[in-house]
């Protein structure tokens, strides 16, 4: 075994099986790489890459009835020594000495990840307790010392708080100072930043830089998204289905990627970086057409007092994709909802034109009305798992609306194959169960469903947000090419902006229930003219490792009130 | 530096498309793809599709008559069945002989392995009707040519020479189908409120949850006395069985509401729920096309539960003596029997025998429930 002196932790050809009653399940299979000392790698890899669960055997923490099958995972200690720990027992006394103390984890959900029921200050010490046995007094003065690295605000009062009482990106910040606790040499984050907004996002990446350097640690970081792995990496490791694709510098992986999974999956990326080509080819919208959707001033207070949409205006032109921007908890998908009056708003105009011309508001209209118009504008939804009924067929989903609307018989069932045709999905799988499909799959199910009824306007809620990268793009072409078969406009809902600036003609920029910037996608991406636009576009990573952008982000404080995160 | 592997590259399609027979497998067919793997609860399962058997065919199946009294076999122990006889296959149990124990004054019955009585299947027997109307002359097993003086207790007799064997299996037919009447009930009164409470929400579900909190907190035991003694002594059995029930299942319908409440509330909120509701589906619509199959499964399960609840509760009152009363048999009345210490010191099979068969019902049903409350949901891990 041969070890540079800057190696810490030489994972050899790994291999992590799950037995299941169908056979054997290799989520790891071979994988090798090397942590330096003060480096960073980077194991990216879609849903199902095998990319948590190289981290988790690395700490034995594999769930049942995962087990680590063959490989060796060197650990270099600081005294000198090596250590398979491979080979440890995962409940023995050893491994535990490890975790904690010379390699330590965080994990993607800092709200499941810490217990409710202790103060932050005692979580934060108990690895010290445990690894140490630092007493009391000297465990707080060290706690504080973190809290302060970490940088959260006030951390005298902070350490006797609860976890509930911080912030998604206050919690994550409350696990790293966990991690740091006993001086680690080793960090694992696993998907560290994938539960927060994009900006909450850039902070955390920022602080987990800074530590690095600052302690010399060497950092693994599970992640899939490649513009993350653009600014933070300094190696890369492509994973496929258990396996390596590809392993090398950050630069090299980019900018000169040999292997063809990892040309496809930067290309995925990259082509997100610009307008859709369908769009390029399109003729202008006519700026004076008079508009499909006239929003005026709508307003929604819950009865818990929160303001979520509040005095929004926006318009809606036929044919245009209109993008909705904004970060979670600025009310984009109550908007979205006051749209088709799956909530009432209190005040304002929904203007909706009909095809014959006439303008009738939806904010008013009544039941039957109400049903009418449901059939003109449309909704697909977010969660590919929720929105379709486990309990049905998928010819018996999609053809729901048309039976709804009294089409019955051989009819309806070409019409229902047709449909499933149009988005790209086999007729004769009609059939199958909504759980025999994958969340592409699925979601194309779910625009079958919208447009089954010919609608003019659909109202897209994130609809690509729960969907692996390289089936974003799919999707999205679908429904442009959707747009342009059927005259379709859209209402597109997203957090974030690169699948807007694919996908829209407009774009507006929501934050806490208000529109504070709107106007023509390349305008608004190019020449931001609000601050909080600026701050949202300038914490977005970008893929390109060579156009390192998040340390030079601006930041936005909103008046008054202080940001989140 | 830079290592490549090699692998086919992966298209939409291929990721996805599972076992072809999954594909098309329904809600119930998951259902019991899962249940299938709950082994203790699919034995359950065989145990009570046997005990209702038992209870349904109950007349073919007990050798004797559960009334008919024998006073010279108070107290008979049970006989031992045996297979052989000298060297020779022969089922068969061996012929008491009682002796009076003048210090005691007992009765004490010694087998006579000299005498051995032949066990038969299917032996003629007096007439009756199986089901009530189906006429047989033929026992599912018995003495073959019986003399008088000859006895077939496998289990016993009570204090008037009454076999226990026959007197439980006949028990099964009131304690098992009380379970399931008094369900049934429970199960319509919880549905419909439930069902009410979730729908309208409003002060509607304020008030029926606050009802079911009251009605929760009262003691069970004393409320259900409290009733049973109101049922007048001079009913037909019948009419008491059925009061019976409704006053177990007054208490049992309160969770099945909760259930079923919970169920609405939670579903109402999923997107598919909302997609339907934009489709223009009518709420009733959307109750029984989307609701309503979605929490099936989790009724089932419930109910399943709520059955040894039941079974246990008539247990309780009969043998508390405020349930069902002689002559209708059921477990609980079988254990009233056994009520004095001296009778379960001289006979202990008066005890045990209903005691098993109740420990086996309810610990099935439970098992079986369990089993089933585990399979509710099939989407959960697919």
């Amino acid at each position: 075994m041969s070890m540079t002196r800057d190696s810490i932790l030489k994972v050899e050809n790994l291999q992590t099986f799950f037995k299941t009653r169908t056979g054997l399940f290799k989520a790891v299979d071979g994988v090798s790489f090397d942590l330096q000392r003060g480096k960073t790698l980077c194991v990216v890899g879609e849903s199902g890459s095998g990319k948590s669960v190289t981290a988790r055997s690395i700490l034995q923490i594999v769930d049942k009835p995962g087990k680590i099958a063959g490989g060796a995972i060197w650990l270099n200690r600081a005294d000198g020594t090596t250590v398979d720990l491979a080979k440890l027992d995962p409940r023995g006394e050893e491994i535990r000495r490890v975790r904690g103390r010379e390699i330590a984890m965080i994990f993607q959900e800092p709200m499941s990840s810490l217990s409710p029921v202790h103060r932050i200050g005692e979580q934060i010490g108990e690895a010290l307790r445990i690894h140490f046995g630092t007493p009391k007094a000297e465990r707080r003065e060290r706690v504080l010392d973190l809290l302060r690295q970490v940088e959260i605000p006030r951390p005298e009062t902070a350490i006797d708080r609860y976890t509930f009482e911080f912030s998604g990106g206050m919690r994550q910040r409350v696990m790293i100072a966990m991690a740091l606790a006993c001086n680690p040499q080793v960090l694992i984050a696993d998907e560290p930043t994938t539960a927060l907004d994009v900006t909450t996002q850039a902070e955390i990446l920022d602080l987990i830089k800074r530590l690095q350097q600052s302690h010399g640690m060497a950092v693994l970081f599970i992640t899939h998204d490649m513009g993350v792995v653009a600014e933070i990496a300094d190696e890369v490791l492509v994973m496929y289905r258990g396996r390596v694709m590809e392993h090398g510098s950050v630069d090299a992986v980019f900018h000169a990627p040999k292997d063809d999974y990892t040309k496809r999956l930067i290309g995925s990326v990259v082509r997100l970086e610009h307008k859709a080509e369908i769009r390029l080819k399109r003729a202008d919208i006519a700026a004076d057409a008079p508009p499909l959707l006239d929003v005026r001033n709508m307003s929604l207070t819950f009865p818990s007092g929160l303001k979520a949409v509040d005095d929004v205006s926006l318009i809606v032109r036929p044919g245009e994709t209109l993008g909705i921007v904004g970060e979670s908890g600025s009310g984009k998908t109550t908007m979205g909802r006051c749209l088709l009056r799956i909530y009432d708003p209190q005040a304002g105009e929904i203007n909706y034109r009909r095809a014959d011309g006439s303008s009738i508001d939806l904010r008013l209209a009544d039941k039957p009305q109400l049903k009418e118009l449901r059939r003109e504008v449309r909704m697909i939804f977010q969660d590919p798992v929720g929105s379709l009924s486990p309990r049905k067929t998928v010819g018996q989903i999609i053809a729901e609306p048309l039976k709804l609307a009294g089409m019955r018989g051989a009819e309806l069932d070409d019409r229902v194959a047709e449909l499933m045709q149009q988005v790209g999905l086999e007729p004769a799988w009609r059939e199958r169960y909504p759980h025999a499909f994958s969340g592409g799959q699925r979601q194309r199910i779910g625009i079958a469903r919208a447009i089954a009824v010919k609608p003019r306007l659909i109202v897209a809620d994130e609809a690509t947000s729960a969907l692996d990268v390289s089936l974003r793009s799919q999707v999205l072409d679908l429904m442009m090419k959707l747009q342009d078969e059927l005259g379709l406009s859209y209402v597109f809902i997203s957090h974030d902006m690169s699948v807007i600036r694919y996908m829209c003609d407009r774009v507006a920029v929501m934050y806490r229930g208000r529109i504070v910037e709107a106007g023509d996608t390349d305008q608004v991406v190019n020449r931001p003219t609000h601050d909080y636009t600026r701050a949202l576009l300038s914490a977005i990573p970008h893929p390109d490792p060579r156009d390192r952008r998040i340390q030079n982000r601006f930041r936005y404080v909103a008046p008054t009130v202080p940001a989140n995160g | 530096m830079t290592d490549i592997a090699q692998l086919p590259p992966a298209t939409e399609t291929d990721i996805d498309l599972r076992d072809s027979n999954i594909a098309v497998a329904g809600q119930w067919r998951l259902f019991w793809l899962k249940f299938k793997k709950h082994k203790i609860a699919l034995v359950s399962l065989v145990v009570i599709c046997c005990m209702y058997l038992i209870a349904a065919f109950a007349d073919f199946i007990a050798p004797l008559d559960p009334n008919a009294t024998n006073a010279r076999f108070t107290y008979a122990p049970p006989q031992g069945l045996s297979l052989m006889h000298e060297g020779s296959f022969m089922p068969h149990v061996n012929q008491l002989k009682m002796t009076l124990n003048t210090e005691s004054m007992r009765r004490e019955f010694e087998p006579d392995p000299a005498k051995p009585l032949a066990v038969g299947f299917l032996v003629p027997s007096a007439p009756y009707n199986m089901l009530g109307f189906i006429p047989m002359e033929t026992k599912l097993f018995g003495l073959v040519n019986a003399k008088p003086g000859d006895s077939l207790y496998v289990l016993g007799a009570d204090r008037l020479g009454r076999d226990i064997f026959s007197r439980v299996v006949h028990g099964a037919r009131i304690s098992l189908s009380i379970g399931l009447v008094g369900v049934l009930m429970s199960l319509l009164l919880g549905v419909t409120i439930g069902g009410i409470s979730g729908f309208f929400g409003g002060w509607v579900d304020l008030a029926i949850q606050r009802v079911i909190e009251l009605l929760r907190s009262i003691p069970t035991i004393p409320l259900w006395m409290g009733l049973a003694a109101a049922i007048p002594v001079g009913w037909p059995p019948l009419r008491t069985y059925f009061v019976i029930t409704l006053i177990v299942s007054l208490l049992g319908w309160t969770n099945l509401a909760r259930e079923v409440r919970g169920k609405f509330l939670s579903l109402r909120g999923e997107d598919f729920v909302t997609a339907a509701r934009l489709d223009g589906m009518s709420e009733i619509g959307i109750i029984f096309h989307h609701l309503v199959p979605s929490f099936m499964s989790h009724i089932i399960a419930t109910v399943t539960l709520a059955i040894p609840t039941m079974i246990l509760a008539e247990t309780a009152l009969s043998f508390l003596g405020i349930g069902l009363q002689p002559p209708i048999i059921s477990w609980g009345v079988l254990l009233q029997e056994a009520q004095n210490i001296r009778a379960v010191a001289q006979a202990p099979w008066l005890l045990f025998t209903p005691a098993a068969a109740i420990v086996i019902a309810v610990l099935s049903l439970n098992f079986l429930g369990d089993g089933l409350r585990d399979a509710a949901d099939p989407y959960e891990s697919v």
